[in-house]
């Protein structure tokens, strides 16, 4: 298992090198750069070239990517010269926060999409069944930014029960820290569990027409037995994959979901690295990313060896 | 009375489709007795796995599906009983072998987790008791090094070696019926004759019945006491072996008697011409009547019953029995020995 993990993590090192590569160059084809972005109005050539000499902007592209890559394998991720921070403090600041609305996403999804999903594969083309894909439907085709506005509108701001945004965090009030998330999590958590649920219910339905659960009904096991024992774990195998693509979208996703609630994320980091050309910031913030989604999938790889006997590291 | 632990009485599976009404099993009768091996032989098609899966309560719970009749054990009616009383008599007092032992393991639990499961809900035991009685059981079924082999899941047994870990848990909580289901068509040949071996074995050791579905008259001969025929839902001819074997009455026994090739003998094989009939539009009359060599005026017109031929237990339901034997060579070209009919 260990030895799995380790060569899982060397392979993802070119992985990383070619994000590294993809990241670097495609932030500099955007017109403008740091210096534009930092003087504004207070724009002239001369004092451009000045600020580029001083950051090293001058040199060649090709000069300055190496320099990078070589600061970062150091563990220096350079220095938000918008911000005056650090890359690297600026993106620990935020990472928790994503981190948290991406596991409360994931949670809500599968805390709704497992039972829906199993109950609609039991309840072939019942009301429920058709009742639950109609919402699975839904879940899947509304973009959350939509869902997110219409929550703060009716949840916030008509029965105000949650803030409409801004964060709390979790050590100065764990109830505050969980109001001024759900709203943001529910947002992103619905197209991810409508696609699990879909998933859930097509494998429960193939699972449960396998003859190892007609076995276990001759054994005598009752109907509740044989799906939270018999069926569920074969079932999941294909749910979890599905998970795990997920969450990697939902990383991608919170850029837009931060915004609209104001949760100061990696994702609205990056936001704002974009708009303002924070080079080094934008980098960190898309190689953070990247490897999230690398060790996302590794966990995911890690989970179905629990799931199913037949995989071994 | 109670020589029989089971008697079933009339039962009819009936699917209800979109296309009109399926009549897989309709109106059998037999018995089992106690400790004896009864084989239940026929074409794909002809009700057999539906008729075991009917007296399990496995099929009959959609609404589509509707069986009526009596199946009793014990001289009670397991069709009468509530889902929760099967689930007590499933797996504890009768047993299922199924088919395919590749897929009739869950592939997520090791094979001992699965065994001692019988024993846990059954018999109400304690984790361990019942692994140990896993591990037994997988002994009893000659899996050898069983202590390490029920750590292990399906996919590392080889498929004889999941079929005796079948075998091992349809006995785990020693029932007085099996009812196998074609157990060893899935196997190899030399791996088929060990899971009969072994099948007679339990029987002789713990005096289990058991009831065994198969289309193989190879393996009724091998392993039966009595044997059931049946074709396109009903029971055509019943008996014990001897009567099947070398006195079959029924032409259709005849005819499947004949299409089995032995080894020794250099005949041309006779195969039943035609198909079986279609269950959803059964013909008034016989459903033999399109393949028998013999048909007659009547076998169109009414249904034959099966009734005592010879002697109480060899039955038969076929006007000939009525009418008088055709010569006994224009069915069968000759009658054959039962040990042969590998």
């Amino acid at each position: 298992m260990i030895s799995y993990i380790i060569k899982r993590l060397l392979i993802s090192i070119p992985v990383l090198f070619g994000i590294s590569i993809l990241a670097f160059f495609l932030v500099r084809l955007v017109p403008g750069d740091t210096v534009t972005a930092m003087l504004g109005n207070n724009y002239t050539p001369e004092r451009a070239e000045a600020l580029r000499a001083k950051y090293g902007l001058d040199e060649s592209v090709l000069t300055q990517y190496v320099l990078w890559l070589k600061n970062v394998l150091q563990g220096d991720f350079g220095y938000s010269h918008f911000t005056n921070t650090p890359v690297l403090q600026a993106i620990l600041i935020r990472l928790p926060i994503t981190i948290e609305l991406a596991v409360l996403s994931v949670v809500i999804a599968v805390i709704l999409a497992i039972p829906l999903g199993t109950i609609s594969a039991l309840k072939r083309n019942s009301k429920f069944d058709y009742g639950a894909s109609f919402a699975g439907m839904l879940g899947i085709s509304i973009p959350n930014f939509w869902l997110g506005t219409l929550m703060i509108l009716f949840f916030s701001l008509y029965a105000g029960w949650f803030p409409s945004g801004g964060f709390v965090g979790l050590y100065e009030s764990v109830w505050g820290n969980l109001r001024s998330m759900i709203l943001p999590a529910i947002a992103l958590g619905t197209a991810v569990g409508a696609v699990a649920m879909r998933m859930t219910r097509s494998s429960m339905l193939e699972v449960t027409n396998q003859d190892y659960i007609k076995m276990a009904r001759a054994k005598g096991v009752s109907k509740r037995r044989m799906i939270m024992r018999h069926a569920l774990k074969n079932a999941l195998v294909p749910v979890v994959t599905v998970l795990g693509i997920q969450t990697g979208y939902l990383l991608g996703g919170s850029v837009v979901v931060e915004q609209i609630f104001g949760l100061p994320g990696v994702g609205q980091l990056s936001l704002q690295a974009i708009t303002n050309r924070d080079y080094a910031l934008l980098q960190g913030t898309i190689l953070f990313i990247a490897s999230a989604f690398v060790i996302i999938n590794l966990i995911v790889d890690i989970i179905y060896g629990f799931l199913d006997p037949q995989i071994r590291y | 009375m109670s020589e029989y632990i089971m008697e079933v009485n009339d039962l009819k599976t009936h699917f209800h489709t979109k296309t009109g009404v399926v009549k897989a099993v309709d109106g059998v009768n037999f018995k089992v007795k106690k400790g004896e091996i009864l084989g239940i032989v026929g074409e794909s098609g002809c009700g057999k796995s539906v008729t075991s899966q009917s007296i399990m309560r496995l099929v009959g719970s959609k609404s589509s599906e509707h069986v009526s009749g009596e199946v009793r054990y014990h001289g009670e009616d397991l069709l009468l009983k509530t889902e929760r009383e099967m689930e007590k008599i499933r797996g504890k007092d009768i047993s299922m072998v199924f088919q395919d032992p590749m897929t009739s393991l869950n592939p997520a639990y090791n094979v001992g987790t699965q065994i001692a499961e019988m024993p846990e809900i059954h018999e109400k035991k304690p984790k361990k008791a019942a692994w140990k009685r896993a591990v037994e059981m997988l002994t009893k079924v000659g899996i050898p090094s069983s202590e390490k082999r029920a750590h292990q899941y399906p996919h590392q047994y080889s498929g004889g070696m999941r079929q005796r870990g079948v075998i091992a848990m349809s006995l785990a909580c020693d029932p007085d019926l099996i009812i196998a289901d074609e157990p060893t068509t899935a196997l190899d040949v030399t791996i088929q004759a060990q899971v009969l071996d072994l099948l007679r074995k339990l029987r002789d050791d713990t005096g289990t019945a058991i009831m065994m579905i198969t289309h193989d008259l190879g393996v009724v001969a091998e392993l039966c006491d009595r044997v059931a025929v049946m074709y396109a839902g009903k029971i055509v001819e019943e008996g014990t072996i001897e009567d099947i074997f070398d006195r079959p009455k029924h032409p259709y026994t005849k005819g499947l008697l004949n299409s089995v090739p032995r080894p020794g003998r250099r005949e041309r094989l006779q195969p039943i011409e035609g198909q079986p009939p279609n269950l959803q539009n059964l013909p008034q009359g016989c459903r033999f009547q399109d393949r028998c060599p013999f048909v007659m005026d009547k076998c169109l017109a009414q249904q034959p019953e099966l009734l005592p031929a010879e002697s109480e237990q060899h039955t038969v339901a076929c006007w000939l029995e009525e009418e008088g034997q055709p010569d006994g060579d224009r069915g069968t070209r000759k009658n054959r020995q039962p040990e042969e009919a590998l």
